[in-house]
């Protein structure tokens, strides 16, 4: 090439090779490239996401032995059943209650330990992660021990103390407690960790102007960390609205969705009627009343996300 | 009643001493500058008479009052920061009535002095918008607005011009002369840059190394530096130094550059240096001093002739420069008299301005 | 001037003590709350601890304190759990199900996210969002129909069948992260090395993962703590032991004779959370990072 460079001074030196044929060139080109690297991710997510999720649907509309088609069958079938309703109205509380105590315990932890001094504040983030570290349905079944009806160990704290047992998962709505117990347990320190990065993601410089413009702490919290964490908050509490309301590990191990079906979620109805049962259309049609719960909070985290990121940039 | 006073004040963070001791007076009205380079302790001595930073020891007062364990919610002062520290989800006008509303001050009040501000600081028709879709020039006047609203005892002022492009920054300097001018208000601003420092203030603090080298009028520091760092730090281009011995020579006194140059000490300062002589000293002029031959009452002693290393018009005039002993040093002369890069070029040395410096004490004598 | 000289001397003892006072107690009360949540956060992991290091005899007797050790610390349970059950089959099988896993969960991750943040094609912006969107799906939905599709692939209880679906749980989201961290990535980099000559692979392994390394290896861990969780497809999938997993398997198929040995349980439930928490213990940060990354780099 540099021969002739020298050779023709002032013109352009000999382009490459030519390309063998077309093919050649097709792969050349940049978005070809570009979409076979994108290849498996979509071949994965195209047969074993998107497609279960419409064979779900199309799934729920089949009688149990998968040879008739029933239409809203399933359904109608579910919806008249009190059992059914009740694990609506238990995934719901189940849902809620935990998602609120996690952010709040989240948004409080966040606060505590971004008031430390910052050498310190890797230890404790560290150790109040743990939870979450643990896979849940190995810390759950750690829970069961200390729940257990003969040997609970909360019992012996609650007798030595001078109180009575209590009937951690024999009885329905302390069942119900437990179980929350043991979400909020799980799930606050994901939360603690996304508030605290987001805490420090406010420029302490606003803080000082309120100061000036004389905020106390309480008024500061309200005007100024709350606006500027209103969207990430937004995000996590969504986010975690999905996550807990498909919850399945820690009501199956602990409590198989009793006493008397009264701690049942969706998932561990599912698969005790999809999977146990036998009833796969069934089990798919409770599955997919999850669905609008998801859907929409889908649509508000995307806005969320979107706000998030035209505000940072 | 809303002057400052600052005494002994010393700030220490770890083993660091930020601020070593500063004592200074500031009268009510008084708008002054403490300038100086990064790390002097300029900043810290700002923050701490906002309150932002706890004293290690000395005193703060406000308007007669010791302030030290006040908040600085209840210091009654007002802070421009370099950032502008504007509240991003706020409107300007929610970012201007933010402090008021916190004191619960009226409605109708606030209405009327954010109005009055907006007028002063021309963002009347800003009120409705959002940090985000300001300029830099509006943000930092909307936080000019968001302290002239408080009606303060003290402006703080914090680098406000850092942020802004060369030309933004000219114009909004004025602005806030302007804007004191109108509002009459004790000022503390703090800079790096000596030339707002020259423009704005009624009175400049040079700071260095945590303490203050001089502290006086415009002019004083420009005309009479008290130490070395003064001398060399304000003014720009900055001024020459050059070593030099102070000899005697008759019954006057001459000062030896080196290399066969050797300039007559004008009788009217002679008179000050008499005890120095015989010593190395070091021998500082400022760049307008150096000109071309010019004048009809020069001394053509003080002539001299030196090959220039590089010539920069700037316009109205041209700075030439050149080496002696080793050190460069700068000549502002008029553009037609400057010769090429390489050329021999004939200055001439207005010794009415000199200095003199002592190495082992850094004093101006 | 002279308002300055005429102030009264107060009494300096008190006065900068009184800020410095009140930030000590806000110190004081912050650490106080802490330690109550981390009695809260830490008590379960404590209490499995203590109770795999007892005697069986002990974890039955009602009386003494449970919270303590009182008879002697025994490795009993441990040696039972590895010696008797089949707890090292499941973790076999979980080893190889997640270094499968997380090997696919890479790749596939990497040349998407490299592809989607640095190169334009019709609809490439759509697909990135998509991805998210796919992540949002939770494995409960899917698992009544996936278990339909794993059976016709004849793969029921085969942990291979974990092998295929487990991606689902890992590749969206360790696409996000990547995307993320290839992002912040600029693009002059890119441009040098087009310059000097470099086609698109060399771009990706020479320049983007090395300097993408912390974000690969905040997604790997999180790959494989995701793998090494799992519980709903094995539980719903796998039926015989020698193809169980480690949650499952310790969950459910620990039980000698229909009777429940605590103690034993727990050493199995701490060995198999062992894995995670020491990647944990190692690569903090990274864990971290890897799960903030979904929300702040928005």
């Amino acid at each position: 090439m540099v021969d002739i460079a020298r050779q023709y001074p002032g013109q352009l030196t000999q382009p490459a090779a030519r390309a063998h044929g077309s093919m050649r060139q097709l792969v050349r080109r940049r978005s070809t490239i570009a979409f076979l690297m994108c290849l498996p991710l979509i071949v994965i997510v195209a047969s074993l996401i998107i497609y279960p999720a419409f064979y779900s649907i199309f799934l729920a509309t089949l009688n149990k032995a998968q040879t008739r088609f029933i239409g809203l069958g399933n359904f109608t079938y579910l919806l008249s059943r009190d059992t059914f309703l009740m694990v609506v109205e238990q995934s719901a509380i189940f849902a809620l209650s935990a998602v609120f105590f996690k952010a709040l315990i989240g948004l409080v932890t966040a606060h505590l330990v971004n008031n430390l001094p910052t050498k310190g504040q890797r230890k404790w983030r560290g150790m109040l992660l743990v939870p979450w570290v643990i896979p849940l349905a190995l810390s759950t079944l750690g829970w069961w021990w200390l729940f257990d009806p003969t040997h609970s160990a909360f019992n012996w704290l609650l007798k030595t103390l001078g109180g009575s047992e209590i009937p951690w998962l024999s009885d329905p709505y302390w069942a119900r407690f437990s179980v929350i117990l043991v979400n909020v347990w799980y799930g606050a320190p994901f939360f603690l960790i996304m508030y605290l990065a987001a805490l420090k993601s406010v420029p302490e410089q606003l803080y000082e102007a309120a100061a000036i413009d004389g905020a106390n702490a309480w008024q500061k919290f309200v005007h100024i960390t709350l606006p500027m964490m209103r969207n990430i908050i937004a995000i996590t509490v969504l986010f975690s609205l999905i996550v807990t309301f498909a919850n399945f590990d820690i009501v199956q191990i602990m409590t198989a969705g009793g006493p008397r079906n009264m701690t049942h979620v969706f998932a561990t109805y599912a698969f005790l009627l999809g999977i146990r049962s036998g009833d796969l259309p069934l089990g798919a049609a409770v599955s997919l009343f999850m669905f609008p719960i998801l859907a929409i909070s889908a649509v508000f985290i995307l806005r969320g996300v979107r706000r998030r990121g035209r505000e940072i940039g | 009643m809303a002057d400052v006073a600052l005494h002994n004040v010393v700030k220490r963070f770890d083993q660091d001493e930020a601020v070593r001791g500063i004592s200074l007076n500031i009268p009510d009205k008084e708008f002054i500058v403490l300038v100086g380079p990064s790390g002097c302790g300029k900043t810290t001595t700002l923050r701490m008479i906002a309150g932002l930073e706890e004293a290690t020891a000395g005193e703060i007062l406000i308007g007669g009052q010791v302030v030290n364990d006040v908040p600085p919610k209840d210091r009654d002062i007002a802070m421009v920061f370099q950032n502008y520290a504007l509240y991003p989800h706020m409107t300007v006008f929610e970012n201007m009535s933010f402090g008021l509303k916190l004191r619960r001050v009226a409605k109708e009040e606030i209405k009327a002095r954010v109005q009055r501000a907006a007028k002063i600081l021309d963002i009347a028709d800003l009120l409705d918008r959002r940090p985000k879709q300001l300029s830099g020039g509006q943000r930092q006047r909307v936080a000019m607005g968001r302290a002239i609203v408080r009606n303060p005892k003290v402006f703080l002022f914090d680098e406000p011009l850092s942020n802004l492009d060369a030309k933004l920054r000219v114009q909004t300097r004025t602005e806030i002369k302007r804007v004191h001018q109108q509002v009459k208000t004790t000022t503390i601003y703090v800079t790096h840059d000596q030339v707002e420092a020259m423009t704005l203030a009624d009175r400049v603090v040079v700071m260095n190394g945590g303490r203050i080298e001089q502290a006086g009028r415009p002019q004083e520091l420009y005309h009479q530096p008290r130490t070395r760092f003064v001398a060399g730090f304000i003014g720009s281009p900055a001024m020459n130094f050059l070593p030099c011995r102070l000899e005697r020579n008759g019954a006057g006194l001459m000062l030896r550059l080196g290399e066969g140059l050797a300039l007559p000490v004008p009788q009217p300062r002679a008179a000050r240096y008499q005890a120095a002589a015989g010593k190395e000293l070091i021998f500082g002029l400022r760049p307008e001093h150096l000109t071309e031959p010019r004048g009809e009452a020069r001394d053509p002693r003080c002539e001299f002739t030196v090959n220039l290393d590089v010539v920069e018009p700037m316009g109205m005039e041209t700075m030439v420069f050149f080496g002696v002993n080793g050190s460069e040093i700068c000549a502002r002369v008029t553009p037609d008299a400057a010769t090429a890069p390489g050329q021999p070029m004939r200055l001439y040395a207005n010794l009415n301005h000199m200095h003199l410096i002592d190495p082992a004490t850094d004093l101006v004598l | 001037m002279t308002a300055t000289a005429a102030v009264a001397a107060r009494p300096r003892i008190g006065a900068i003590a009184s800020l410095r006072r009140s930030r000590r107690w806000s110190l004081f009360a912050s650490y106080f709350f802490l330690i109550l949540f981390a009695i809260f956060f830490l008590t379960p992991p404590y209490y499995m601890i203590v109770t795999s290091l007892k005697s069986d005899a002990e974890v039955a007797h009602l009386a003494t304190n449970p919270w303590i050790i009182a008879n002697g610390v025994t490795f009993e349970q441990y040696r039972l759990l590895f010696n008797e059950t089949d707890f090292l089959i499941y973790f076999k099988n979980t080893v190889i199900v997640t270094v499968c896993v997380v090997a696919i969960t890479m790749v596939v991750s990497v040349l998407a996210a490299f592809s989607l943040s640095r190169m334009r094609f019709w609809g490439s912006g759509l697909l990135a969002t998509g991805i998210f969107l796919t992540y949002l799906i939770p494995d409960t939905l899917l698992f009544i129909p996936l278990f339909q599709i794993v059976r016709g692939l004849g793969l029921l209880n085969s942990y291979w069948s974990m092998v295929l679906v487990y991606p689902t749980l890992t590749v969206p989201f360790c696409t996000w992260i990547m995307i993320g961290y290839f992002q912040s990535i600029p693009k002059e980099l890119d441009e040098a090395a087009l310059i000097d000559g470099a086609g698109y692979m060399q771009i990706l392994t020479k320049i983007f993962i090395p300097v993408a390394l912390p974000g690969i290896v905040a997604a790997t861990i999180f790959a494989f703590t995701v793998s090494w969780a799992a519980f709903v497809y094995p539980i719903a999938f796998l039926f015989s032991a020698d193809q169980q997993v480690l949650t499952v398997g310790t969950v459910t198929s620990l039980i000698k004779a229909d009777v429940y040995k605590w103690g034993m349980l727990m050493a199995g439930a701490l060995v198999a959370a062992a894995p995670p928490l020491i990647i944990y213990a190692f690569l903090m940060d990274y864990y971290i990072a890897g799960l903030t990354a979904g929300a702040t780099k928005g």
